[in-house]
């Protein structure tokens, strides 16, 4: 029996609505329940050997599966191939998603531009989730890469497709090839009207020459469909009646479920276990022993004792029911207060340079005004609403895994790695991901649950409680930020000194690592678009006492608060208006490639990408500020209580600027009833899902400035659940945010991810104008009760 | 040996007694649009109804449930077709979708105590559901559409 046949979402009909301008087709709620069931257990690599019309694309460009590749169904590629695209005899297009739905809406994005592309009926798409496989290339969902990655593939694969389908059709009917063209789902004669639907042009289709590369023509921007407008979410339907499949929605035979105690502190081992009271709770089967993993550990599991039952809430009950004696390991004595300590003495002392421009200590020395500040920015947890699950089986020898994973490929060979075994032999699925936000890219669930079912011998399904996830993530970095400016005496920025302290993502990977390098300031510290000659960016050592991962945009986070607050306070220490001081710091219109202006170690690429590819281009960081300046009524004023901030960030090769509106009440609570928000992403696809997305990094600005903080006291996390480790809710959370996306060709940025680092700034530079309150540590919590007693911070820094 | 009714379809349980509803809907009946979020009410994913009422689910033991009349997600409207679910569509409202259940049975409970619910009635209600995809701005248009469509 293939487990294919839970997952719904195999070759379900793309369009259960049609996209916002088009009519609803009578086809459009068609569903695989309609199919029979040996068909719906096939998936697109099954039904590449039943024929059909095969387009794949990969790092050799465009390929046509000739019948022989097609014959041996999963036949290995060496070309690695990204995005395969089939359409069968009954027209009906299947396209593989290589990429994890976890919120972005990258299944809806992707399969609408290769369908765009092609001239498809939406209503005959389907999409196919990809499991993890090298034929797919890189599918990690990661650092906002889908569509800035693949885009012109996307685009080139569909619109060979079309080619080819139009060549069939104009050999068919013997005519001049320039005489034809596709539209929906057809190729139509232009003299004479006639037509031949897709499906009836497979076969002639799969003979004619593959089109010259430079002969494929991508469509001009007038002629696309859907690409550049709204498209809605292929997946509503299934969301919004509780059958979308996430993580731990899948039932195998005989399966079991298991809750793990993991080591409490990052490095430490279980020494004695007594399970007597575990075993007495009804429906607790086995105890079963994760060995630990030595830290670093990367991706693999923490390891500790796991409790195997008959349901998740027999494992949770016997799971607490263990006692369990811990050694705590070398970091033991982790602590938030002092930990804090350390980063400020790390900052007050020169770092490693990431960018020098001029001569910062000079300029300093020479100034007449001196500005300075420094910035603190706690541990983030993820705290995605889906805590960690997944399931997996061992039989005969192999590996299969189902599992909420932003990177199938990572997770396919770190099971192979932990489990000895050969990653041929290991298969991963990928469900939908119920939020992941940089926490599902590291497979240490998946694994715990290969190791159980292999121990076990049963299928086995690892539920993580929201206190597993909140005591055993991969923690965002706690920071520490330090600052010296001078001013001259037009209040024009002339020196800039930023340096940071924070454990780095590398010490995940690699022990004993002295702190950051400079290349990680990349990431939205030493990629700064001001207008300043004389520049030091710098980062200091800090070393990692705990599991530290990616969160959504990653250093930015803490980058974009620090900067972006200390323009603020710039701006009020120049006496100017700070969108104004902003423009003015951001200068001239000029395009610089950064590698070449001033970068020390700043790696080969950026997000990426060629550094040459992506020049800083200060125009474009303008234009985002200029576009919120005028939308959100900046010069308006408000009441004492009530205040604006701004803030722009360029991450991911986006440009980012928002203006956030606060109302703070007398108890010190703080509301955000509007925001306005600009996008430069260069080239966006699904507008209202970039929209969505800029809206959600507001608000998980809110949760990361607000309320949202992760401490540690002897090496143990201190919070345990949303009452404790508090997020954005209803209540405090915009009635407006009012997006405007950039309209443009240019080569696209990410979006996931830029949104989050300016939001943290503007809301704390809100807060400063609502109240006179300066805030350098977050979250701001309970900072503000009291302050309409208290006496404005304006115009006083840090002194230092 | 306790009897209810689930989505209008009668069931028995003769389990853990202390085990809540969500893990019995979950884990027995393979009804997985209810969701597990917190385990303490302090999410809201979980939400079910129950004698047509919103109630966490992770809250609710099977003890106390003895007769009780559950309606899921799965059994809010026979086609899917509620206001809120057609409304949650038409404004893309879910990201990634984790949440949405709970958030649609909640603000169902919420339209049938107030048909016409003002801003202060929706963050009332809804303030006990996270969204960590932030996509309560919509949710609240979402509730608001359906709202003015209803007689
Ligand atoms: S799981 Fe019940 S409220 Fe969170
Ligand atoms: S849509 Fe993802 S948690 Fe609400």
């Amino acid at each position: 029996m293939s487990a294919n046949e839970f997952l719904p979402w195999v070759r379900r009909a793309v369009a259960p609505h049609a996209p916002a301008d088009e009519p609803t087709s009578l086809d459009a709620t068609r569903d695989s329940t309609d199919q029979p069931q040996d068909l719906q257990r096939r998936t697109l690599i099954q039904l590449l050997g039943l024929g059909g019309l095969v387009i794949a694309f990969g790092a050799g460009g465009v390929r046509r599966l000739e019948a022989a590749e097609l014959a041996a169904g999963t036949a290995a590629n060496p070309w690695s191939p990204h995005v395969y695209v089939r359409v069968a005899d009954d027209g009906i297009v299947t396209i593989v998603c290589h990429r994890s739905e976890m919120g972005q809406g990258i299944r809806t994005t992707m399969p609408m531009i290769i369908a765009d592309e092609m001239e498809a009926d939406w209503a005959r798409c389907r999409v196919e989730q990809a499991v993890g496989d090298p034929k797919y290339g890189s599918q990690n969902t990661d650092g906002s890469t889908s569509i800035r990655d693949f885009l012109q593939k996307y685009r080139e694969a569909g619109a060979t497709t079309r080619a080819l389908l139009e060549a069939a059709a104009a050999r068919e009917w013997n005519v001049d090839a320039a005489d034809v063209f596709a539209r929906q789902h057809e190729v139509v004669h232009r003299p004479t009207g006639r037509t031949k639907s897709f499906g009836a042009l497979v076969e002639t289709a799969r003979t004619v020459a593959m089109p010259a590369p430079e002969s494929v023509r991508i469509k001009r921007p007038e002629e696309r469909r859907w690409q550049g407008k709204r498209m809605p979410s292929i997946d509503l339907v299934p969301m919004t009646t509780g059958t979308a499949v996430y993580g731990a929605d899948l039932t195998l035979p005989g399966m079991k479920f298991a809750a793990i105690a993991r080591p409490p502190v990052w490095g430490g081992k279980a020494m004695a276990v007594d399970d007597t009271e575990a075993r007495k709770v009804p429906g607790v089967e086995r105890i079963v022993r994760i060995p630990e993993t030595p830290i670093p550990g990367a991706f693999l599991p923490l390891g500790g004792v796991a409790v195997i039952a008959r349901n998740t809430w027999a494992a949770f009950r016997g799971r607490d029911a263990l006692k369990i004696t811990w050694d705590a390991g070398p970091n033991g004595s982790h602590d938030s207060k002092t930990y804090q300590a350390a980063l400020e003495t790390s900052i007050r002392a020169p770092g490693k340079p990431g960018r020098t421009n001029g001569d910062v200590a000079a300029a300093l020395a020479a100034a007449q005004r001196k500005v300075s500040a420094e910035y603190h920015i706690p541990y983030l947890s993820h705290a995605q609403m889906e805590p960690m699950a997944a399931i997996a089986r061992v039989r005969d020898g192999k590996v299969e895994a189902w599992a909420p994973t932003q990177s199938p490929n990572d997770a396919r060979n770190t099971i192979a790695d932990y489990l000895k075994v050969d990653k041929a032999s290991v298969t991963v699925n990928v469900t939908l991901l119920g939020g992941a936000f940089g926490r599902k890219s590291k497979p240490d669930f998946i694994c715990e649950a290969a190791y159980l079912a292999r121990e076990t011998g049963a299928p086995v399904r690892v539920q993580w409680s929201r206190e597993d996830d909140l005591r055993h993530s991969y923690y965002h970095s706690v920071a520490a930020h330090r600052f010296e400016a001078a001013l001259d005496d037009a209040g024009k920025v002339t020196a800039w000194l930023h340096r940071s302290a924070y454990p780095s993502i590398s010490a995940t990977f690699a022990p004993n690592l002295a702190g950051p390098t400079p290349d990680e300031l990349t990431n939205g510290a030493s990629d700064v678009p001001w207008d300043v000659p004389n520049m030091s960016v710098e980062v200091c050592p800090a070393v990692a006492h705990a599991r530290i991962g990616w969160y959504r945009s990653v250093n930015a986070i803490h980058h974009g608060f620090a900067i972006g607050s200390f323009v603020d306070e710039l701006a009020h220490a120049a006496g100017k208006d700070t969108a104004a001081f902003l423009l003015e710091l951001i200068g001239p219109d000029r395009k610089v490639d950064l590698s070449k202006a001033g970068l020390v170690d700043s790696g080969e690429t950026y997000y990426g990408a060629p550094w040459a590819e992506q020049p800083l281009d200060t125009a474009r960081a303008r234009r985002v500020v200029e576009s919120v300046q005028q939308r959100s009524g900046w010069d308006t004023p408000l009441p004492r209580g009530r205040g604006r901030g701004i803030a722009v960030h360029r991450s991911f090769l986006s440009y980012v600027a928002m203006v956030v509106e606060v109302e703070v009440k007398p108890d010190g609570t703080v509301l955000v009833p509007r925001a306005t928000v600009a996008v430069d992403a260069g080239f966006v696809a699904n507008p209202d899902r970039v929209k969505a997305q800029m809206e959600g990094a507001l608000i998980m600005g809110m949760s990361n400035t607000l309320y949202s903080g992760i401490t540690f006291a002897e090496g143990k996390v201190e919070q345990s659940n949303y009452d404790d480790y508090r997020v954005a809710r209803m209540r405090a959370s915009p009635h407006v945010v009012d997006v405007h996306v950039v309209e443009s060709e240019g080569s696209p940025g990410g979006i996931g991810e830029p949104g989050v680092p300016p939001a943290g700034a503007a809301i704390a530079n809100a807060i400063f104008a609502a109240t006179g309150v300066r805030v350098r540590e977050l979250p701001v919590g309970r900072q503000l009760e009291g302050w309409e007693t208290r006496a404005s911070d304006k115009g006083h820094a840090v002194a230092g | 040996m306790i009897t209810l009714t689930v989505n209008g379809a009668r069931r028995t349980f003769d389990g853990d007694p202390t085990m809540p509803l969500l893990w019995f809907l979950r884990d027995e009946l393979a009804l997985t649009g209810t969701k597990y979020g917190c385990g303490v009410a302090q999410c809201g994913s979980c939400t079910v109804h129950v004698a047509g009422k919103p109630v966490r689910s992770c809250q609710a033991l099977m003890s106390e449930l003895q007769d009780a009349t559950v309606t899921t997600i799965e059994g809010l409207h026979p086609t899917g077709e509620h206001p809120l679910q057609v409304a949650w569509r038409e404004i893309d409202v879910p990201q990634c979708g984790f949440c949405q259940p709970g958030q649609i049975m909640q603000a169902a409970g919420l339209l049938q105590r107030k048909p016409k619910p003002t801003d202060e009635d929706i963050d009332a209600a809804m303030n006990g559901h996270i969204c960590r995809c932030g996509t309560y701005p919509r949710i609240r248009a979402a509730i608001k559409a359906a709202a003015e469509k209803s007689p």
